[in-house]
C-alpha cells in the first residue's frame, strides 16, 4: 500500500530525514516510536506534504501511485489520514460542516455522489455514538476551546468519519491519561481493517499494549535504526533511547 | 476671555521663542560647526510655521491632551547655572547608586562636569552633546537630526531650534558595555518659569550591546517645561535597552519624542515609567528598518491627583520579519487622566511582521479618566498582529477572595494593586533597575494606599 | 500556493449582479441644491409647514457647513471632492395614478425587485416579512399593512407617516439624530425624499421581520431616506433593510439617517445587507454610501441590537451607534464589511454610555481583498454617570492579498472607575497551518478559503434573521466567488 524508498526530507536549511525505508501492506499497524527531534513528525507530515517539507531524494508511492508531486487535497482524497499532533482551531466553523466539506471533497474525487446534510448527519451520529463521544461537539467550532484530550479524541471521531486507507496518527497519545490513552486505543482498534492500515508514530510504548502493531520501527536522527515485532517496542521502553542512539552515533561514525 | 485674544496669546508665544533664537544667535552662544546652526535655523523657520499643535478640531495626535497650558507661556531659556549646581540631597534623589557606569548629570539643561562620572571605556563615547558638537565627531553629524521629525512636530522642530546640550553615547562595533549609562536631567526652580530642550543622540555599532537610563527630575512645587528629543540608532544586530523615567515635580510640563531606529536582526528594549509632571506627554517613535529587528517596548504609570499623562506609540514595521511587543499599564488615582496611543503600521511588503499591542488600565477613583487608542495600520497580508485593551477598576471578586483570607480592604486592594504592575516591573532584566522601579512604585502605591502595616 | 492566489484573484475581480437599470418614467427635481428644491421636495410630499420650516433650518445649517468647507474629512477614505449642485436630489418613479394597492405598482418596477430577489407580491412572499420597497427616493409598495395595524402596528413610508401621524414624527424626527449632527445629516433633513417609518405600541411584540428594500435607480440621483422606527415600553420589533443600485459611471449619493427610539423595556433590532454599485474593477463609478445611524435606548433595560453586512458600495461611511441613557440598556453592533476591486469602507460603532448598568458589545469583521480598504472605527464612551457599563469589543480582520489595507483605530474613552472594557483584536490572513489542515481533510484551497472566511463571519451572521443569516452568506460567498460546493 504504502512504500517509502530512500526518503530524505528538509525544512529549511536541516536535513531532518536521512534515508527512511518503509512498507506499509494493507491490514497491518506500524508502529513508529522515537525521541523527541529524531523526525517522526516531520515523516508524517512530509506523507501528508504540508508544504515547507521540502522531499530532497527518494519516492514514496502510496496504492501503486507517486504520493510526492501530490497536493495536500488529493492525498487525502487519495485515502491518506493525518491525526495531527496539535489540532488546530478553525474559529467559527462547525465541526460538522467542516467534515462535510471534507467527505464530500474525497466523494467527489472518487466520482461518488455528495452526501447531502441529512445523509452525512447519519454517518457522522454513527460515528460519534461508536466512539461514545458527546453528540454536542460536533455542533462546536472546530477544536475551538477543546482540551488537549478533546482534540484528540477529535481527531480520531474525524478519522472514523472520513474512512482512509491509510491512516497516520502523529502521537496520538501525548498528554493523555491512561484512560484517555484507552480510550483513543479503542477508537483506533474501531477503524482496523483487512483492507487499511496505520502507521502509528509515539514517544511511549504505552498505548502500544492497547493498539497491537505487527511491525515496530525505531527512528532515531532521521533514520530508522531497528524494525521488529511488537516486543520490540518493550525493549525499547526497558532501556531508553540513550543506548539505541549512542549505537546509532557509532554506526554512523564507523559507516 | 475670547477667541481672538486666546490666538494672540499663542501667536505672542511664538513671537517669544523666535526673539529668544534671535538673541541666541547674536550672542553666538553656540560656537559648534555651521551644519548645526544650519539645523537650527530650519527647524526654528518650520516651529513659526508649524506654531503648537493646539487645535481641538481635526487634531488626531493630541485629540486628548490639550497642550495650550504650554502654548500661552512664554517659557524662558534658563541661565546657566551657579555652583554648585544642585545639591548633595537633590542629586542622590535621582542618581542610579553605585553601579561604577557612566554618569552625565544636567542641570537646566547643560551639562556639570563636577556632578558627572566617566570611567574611561576603550572606543566607547559617552559625553555631552555640546562637547561632541564642538570637537566634531563625525558620528553625531551623521546622526543627528536625520532621524527626528522636525518637518510635522512642532515640539522637535523647537527642541532643535534650540539644541545646544545633552548627550552622546556610542558604542562603536561588537562593543558591550556591561554597565548602564545613566543620562540625569535636573531641572531646578527659577523666579521665572524655564523651558529646556535637551538632546540625546544614542548610536550602538553592529552587535554592540548596552544599557542607557535617561532620568528627569526637578523639585515639586515649580513651573518648568521640558522638551527633550532623543535619536537611537541601534545597529545590526546590536541589543540596546533603553529606560527611562520622568520623575518631575507635579507642576512640571514634560514632552519628549523618542525616535528609534532598529537595524537588522537588532533588538531594542525600552521602558517607560511616568510618576511625575502635570502634563507628559511621550512620543516614541520606533521605525523597524530592516529585516528580523525586533521590539519590546513596555510602559508603566501612575498618576494621581490631577495629573495627565499621554504616551503616544508608534510603531512601523517598514521590513519583513520584523516582531515587536508592546504592553503599557497604568494606575490612575484622583482626578488622573491617562491617554494611551498605540499605533502599529505595516508596510506594504513588510511579510511576517507579528506585532502585539496591550495597554489596560485600573482606575483607583471614580474621577479618574483613561482614554486609549491602540490603533492597527496593515497594508499587508502575510502578518499576525493583535491588540488587547482592558480598563476598570479592581476584581471586586479577588478582593473578596483575598479578605475572606484575612487581609484588610486597604491591604487587600494594594496586593491587587500591585500584582497589576508587577507584570511591567518583574520583566525588567536589570537587577539594579527593577529594585529602583518597584521602590518607585512600592512608594507611590503606599502614598495611595497606606504601607505594609495595613496587612492584618 | 497557486490555488490559494487564484482564489484571491476571484474574490478581487468578481462582478456585479444587479446592474441593471429599470426603465420607468420618473419625476425628477431640477439638478442642483437650492432652498427651491427643499421647497419642490416638501411641496411635492405635500408637507406641511412645520416639516418644511425644519428642512430649511437644516438647508441653511447644511450650507453654512459647506460654505466653512467643514465637511467630514477624518474617515480613511479618498474621493475627489462632491459636486453638490451636480446632483439630483428627487426623482420618483411617475404613478400612473394614485396607488391604492400592490396591483397598480407599475410592473416594472415589480419585475425590478423580482430580479433582486425581493417578493412583493403577497403569494410570493416570504413567511413573516413585511416589505417596504423604496425606488429611489420614494416608497413604492408596503406589504403586509393591515396585518400590523391589527396590532397597532403603524409600518409604512416616511412620506405617508409625516401625513397621517404627523404628531409622533414631530415627537421623534431629529431627537436622535438632529440636523446640525453631521455635515451629511444636514444634508439629508434638508432633502430626504422617503424612507420608512415603524412605531410599534406599547407591550406588543411584532410577529413580522419589517423589510425595507433601498434601490437607487436613476443616474446621477441621490438618495436621501429617512427611518425612523420607535418602539414603545415593553415592544419588540426586528428590521431589514437592503439595497442596490444599477451599474453606472459617475458616483452616486446616498446619504440615509437612520433614528431608532427603545422606551422601557423595549428591543429594536435593526439588520442591514448592503450590496450597493461597488464601481467597476478599476474603481470607476459606485455608490458613496455615507450614512448616520443611531439608536437611543431612553427607557430603563431597553436594547437596540445594530447588524451589518457591508459589501456594497465605493465607498461606505457609517458608524451605527447606541447611547445607552436608560439604566441597564444594552447596545450592540455586529458588522462584517467586504472591502474589494477599489472599495474603500470606514465604518465601525460608537456606544455612548450614560445610564447605569449599561452594556455594549461590538463584534466586528473586515475583510479586505483586491484594491481594498477596510477600517473599523470604533467609540466606546463611559460617562461619569455610567456607573457598573461593561463593553467587550471584538474587531478582527483578514486580508487576502497584498495590495488591499486593513486598518483599526478604536477608541475607548474611560471616565467612570466602575466601568469595565475589553478590547481584542486580531489582524492575519488565512493562516497556511489552518489551510492545510483542512486540505489534510479533502477540501480544496478555494473551499478551505471559503469555509474560514465564514468561519470569521459566523458571530455576525448568527445575528441576522434566520432567512436574511442565509441570503448574507450567499451574498459574501457570490462577492467571494470560488467558494465551497
Amino acid at each position: 500500500m504504502l512504500e517509502i524508498r530512500n526518503l530524505h526530507a528538509s525544512v529549511g536549511e536541516v536535513e531532518i530525514l536521512k534515508g527512511i525505508d518503509l512498507q506499509v501492506k494493507p491490514g497491518e499497524v506500524h508502529a513508529i516510536m522515537g525521541p523527541n527531534g529524531s523526525g517522526k513528525s516531520t515523516l508524517a507530515y512530509v506523507l501528508a506534504g504540508k508544504p515547507g517539507y521540502v522531499v530532497t531524494a527518494g519516492e514514496v508511492t502510496f496504492l501503486g501511485k507517486d504520493l510526492l508531486p501530490m497536493k495536500p487535497e488529493d492525498r487525502a482524497r487519495a485515502g491518506l489520514f493525518l491525526s495531527f499532533q496539535h489540532p488546530l482551531e478553525i474559529p467559527g466553523v462547525r465541526l460538522d460542516q467542516f467534515l462535510r466539506a471534507g467527505i464530500n471533497g474525497i466523494r467527489k474525487s472518487r466520482g461518488l455522489e455528495e452526501l447531502d446534510v441529512l445523509k452525512f448527519d447519519r454517518h457522522l451520529v454513527k460515528k460519534v455514538q461508536l466512539l461514545e463521544m458527546d453528540q454536542g461537539l460536533v455542533r462546536r467550532s472546530v477544536n475551538e476551546g477543546f482540551s488537549g484530550g478533546e482534540r484528540k479524541r477529535n481527531e480520531v471521531l474525524q478519522m472514523a468519519v472520513l474512512e482512509p486507507t491509510l491512516a497516520i496518527l502523529d502521537e496520538p497519545d501525548s498528554g493523555l491519561d491512561i484512560d484517555a490513552v484507552q480510550e483513543a486505543a479503542k477508537g483506533i482498534n474501531q477503524q482496523r481493517g483487512p483492507e487499511n492500515a496505520t502507521i502509528l508514530i509515539t514517544h511511549y510504548q504505552r498505548i502500544l499494549n492497547y493498539v497491537v502493531p505487527d511491525v515496530v520501527h525505531v527512528l532515531i536522527n532521521g533514520r530508522i535504526v531497528r524494525s521488529g515485532g511488537k516486543e520490540l517496542a518493550l525493549e525499547v521502553e526497558a532501556q531508553g533511547y540513550e543506548e539505541l542512539q549512542e549505537a546509532e552515533a557509532t554506526l554512523r561514525s564507523s559507516g | 476671555m475670547t477667541l481672538s485674544t486666546l490666538v494672540a496669546e499663542e501667536q505672542e508665544v511664538l513671537e517669544h521663542y523666535l526673539r529668544a533664537f534671535g538673541a541666541l544667535e547674536r550672542n553666538g552662544a553656540a560656537r559648534d560647526g555651521s551644519w548645526v546652526a544650519a539645523l537650527r535655523r530650519s527647524a526654528m523657520a518650520r516651529f513659526s510655521r508649524l506654531g503648537f499643535p493646539t487645535a481641538r478640531r481635526g487634531n488626531e495626535e493630541w485629540k486628548y491632551t490639550d497642550i495650550r497650558p504650554i502654548a500661552r507661556r512664554p517659557f524662558q531659556l534658563p541661565l546657566p547655572p551657579g555652583s554648585p549646581a544642585v545639591g548633595a540631597a537633590e542629586l542622590a534623589a535621582f542618581a542610579l547608586g553605585p553601579t561604577g557606569g557612566s554618569r552625565l548629570v544636567f542641570v537646566d539643561g547643560r551639562y556639570q562636569e563636577q556632578l558627572s562620572s566617566r570611567p574611561s571605556l576603550p572606543g566607547v563615547s559617552v559625553l555631552s552633546l555640546a562637547e561632541a558638537l564642538t570637537s566634531g565627531a563625525d558620528t553625531v553629524q551623521e546622526h543627528l537630526g536625520r532621524y527626528a521629525d522636525c518637518d510635522t512636530h512642532a515640539f522637535t522642530a523647537l527642541n532643535t531650534a534650540f539644541l545646544h546640550d545633552g548627550a552622546f553615547v556610542h558604542i562603536p562595533q561588537g562593543t558591550t558595555l556591561d554597565k548602564p549609562v545613566h543620562l540625569l536631567f535636573l531641572s531646578t526652580a527659577h523666579a521665572q518659569d524655564t523651558a529646556t530642550h535637551p538632546r540625546v543622540l544614542i548610536v550602538a555599532g553592529e552587535g554592540a550591546r548596552a544599557t542607557v537610563v535617561e532620568t528627569y527630575g526637578g523639585p515639586s512645587g515649580a513651573d518648568y517645561f521640558t522638551n527633550a528629543v532623543a535619536e537611537v540608532v541601534v545597529g545590526p544586530g546590536a541589543d540596546l535597552t533603553y529606560y527611562k523615567e520622568q520623575r518631575q515635580g507635579e507642576r512640571a510640563f514634560h514632552v519628549t519624542t523618542t525616535q528609534v531606529v532598529v537595524g537588522r536582526e537588532a533588538t531594542f528594549s525600552s521602558f517607560n515609567l511616568d510618576l511625575g509632571g502635570a502634563l507628559a506627554r511621550n512620543n516614541l517613535n520606533v521605525a523597524m528598518d530592516d529585516e528580523r529587528g525586533a521590539c519590546a517596548l513596555r510602559g508603566l504609570y501612575l498618576m494621581g491627583g490631577a495629573q495627565h499623562v499621554d504616551n503616544q506609540v508608534i510603531i512601523e514595521h517598514a521590513r519583513p520579519y520584523t516582531t515587536s511587543r508592546e504592553l503599557y499599564k497604568g494606575v490612575l488615582n484622583g482626578r488622573s487622566r491617562a491617554v494611551f496611543h498605540g499605533s502599529i503600521i505595516v508596510h506594504k511588503g513588510a511579510r511576517k511582521v507579528d506585532a502585539e499591542q496591550v495597554d489596560k488600565n485600573l482606575l483607583l477613583s471614580d474621577e479618574a479618566e483613561a482614554d486609549t487608542k491602540p490603533a492597527f495600520w496593515i497594508y499587508c497580508d502575510d502578518v499576525k498582529c493583535r491588540h488587547g485593551a482592558a480598563c476598570g477598576q479592581m476584581d471586586e471578586n479577588a478582593l473578596f477572595y483575598l479578605r475572606s483570607r484575612g487581609l484588610t480592604e486597604p491591604a487587600a486592594r494594594r496586593l491587587l494593586t500591585r500584582a497589576f504592575v508587577s507584570e511591567l516591573v518583574e520583566g525588567i532584566a536589570s537587577e539594579t533597575l527593577r529594585d529602583r522601579v518597584d521602590g518607585l512604585v512600592e512608594a507611590r502605591l503606599s502614598s495611595w494606599l497606606g504601607d505594609d502595616e495595613a496587612v492584618g | 500556493m497557486t490555488g490559494t492566489n487564484q482564489y484571491v484573484k476571484d474574490v478581487a475581480t468578481r462582478g456585479y449582479q444587479y446592474g441593471f437599470v429599470t426603465d420607468v418614467e420618473t419625476d425628477v427635481a431640477p439638478r442642483g441644491l437650492h432652498e427651491e428644491t427643499v421647497r419642490f421636495i416638501s411641496a411635492k410630499k405635500k408637507e406641511t409647514d412645520w416639516m418644511l420650516e425644519w428642512r430649511l433650518k437644516a438647508y441653511r445649517y447644511f450650507v453654512s457647513l459647506l460654505k466653512k468647507d467643514q465637511l467630514p474629512r477624518w474617515a480613511n477614505v479618498k474621493y475627489p471632492p462632491i459636486d453638490f449642485q451636480d446632483i439630483i436630489y428627487y426623482a420618483a418613479p411617475r404613478p400612473r395614478k394614485q396607488l391604492s394597492s400592490l396591483q397598480e405598482v407599475d410592473p416594472e418596477i415589480l419585475r425590478t425587485y423580482e430580479k433582486l430577489g425581493i417578493p412583493l407580491e403577497e403569494q410570493k412572499r416570504l413567511a413573516g416579512v413585511a416589505v417596504d420597497a423604496v425606488f429611489d427616493s420614494v416608497s413604492v409598495a408596503t406589504t403586509y399593512k393591515e396585518e400590523l395595524a391589527k396590532r397597532g402596528i403603524i409600518f409604512c413610508s416616511m412620506s405617508e407617516a409625516i401625513q397621517q401621524h404627523p404628531d409622533l414624527v414631530q415627537r421623534y424626527l431629529g431627537s436622535v439624530v438632529p440636523y446640525t449632527d453631521n455635515f451629511y445629516a444636514a444634508l439629508n433633513s434638508a432633502v430626504f425624499s422617503d424612507g420608512s417609518f415603524c412605531y410599534v405600541p406599547q407591550g406588543v411584540r411584532c410577529p413580522y421581520e419589517l423589510t425595507t428594500y433601498f434601490r437607487i435607480n436613476t443616474e446621477g440621483s441621490g438618495q436621501f431616506e429617512r427611518t425612523l422606527i420607535v418602539a414603545e415600553a415593553g415592544s419588540y420589533v426586528s428590521y431589514l433593510e437592503g439595497c442596490s443600485a444599477p451599474m453606472f459611471d459617475t458616483n452616486q449619493l446616498h446619504a440615509a439617517v437612520v433614528e431608532l427610539v427603545a422606551m422601557e423595556n423595549a428591543e429594536i433590532k435593526y439588520s442591514t445587507i448592503q450590496n450597493w454599485y461597488p464601481g467597476d474593477e478599476q474603481g470607476k463609478g459606485g455608490i458613496y454610501n455615507f450614512v448616520t445611524k443611531r439608536g437611543k435606548c431612553l427607557g430603563k433595560n431597553s436594547k437596540i441590537s445594530w447588524t451589518q453586512v457591508e459589501t456594497g458600495a465605493a465607498i461606505t461611511w457609517k458608524y451605527p451607534s447606541v447611547i445607552l441613557q436608560g439604566d441597564n440598556s444594552v447596545g450592540e453592533f455586529y458588522s462584517v464589511a467586504l472591502t474589494k476591486g477599489y472599495q474603500q469602507a470606514d465604518t465601525g460603532s460608537k456606544m455612548t454610555h450614560m445610564g447605569r448598568n449599561t452594556r455594549s458589545r461590538i463584534i466586528a469583521k473586515t475583510i479586505s481583498a483586491g484594491h481594498g480598504s477596510g477600517t473599523y472605527r470604533g467609540l466606546v464612551r463611559v460617562m461619569p454617570t455610567a456607573s457598573n457599563a461593561r463593553n467587550f469589543t471584538q474587531c478582527d480582520s483578514l486580508l487576502l492579498g497584498d495590495q488591499c489595507g486593513a486598518h483599526t483605530t478604536p477608541y475607548v474613552e474611560v471616565r467612570n472607575n466602575t466601568a469595565h472594557l475589553e478590547h481584542e483584536a486580531f489582524t492575519s490572513r488565512v493562516s497556511e497551518e489552518q489551510l492545510f489542515y483542512c486540505n489534510q481533510r479533502g477540501l480544496s484551497p478555494e473551499a478551505a478559503q471559503a469555509l474560514i472566511i465564514n468561519g470569521f463571519c459566523k458571530e455576525v451572521f448568527k445575528q441576522l434573521p434566520f432567512e436574511f443569516a442565509v441570503e448574507a452568506t450567499r451574498l459574501l460567498e457570490a462577492n467571494l466567488e470560488g467558494v465551497v460546493g
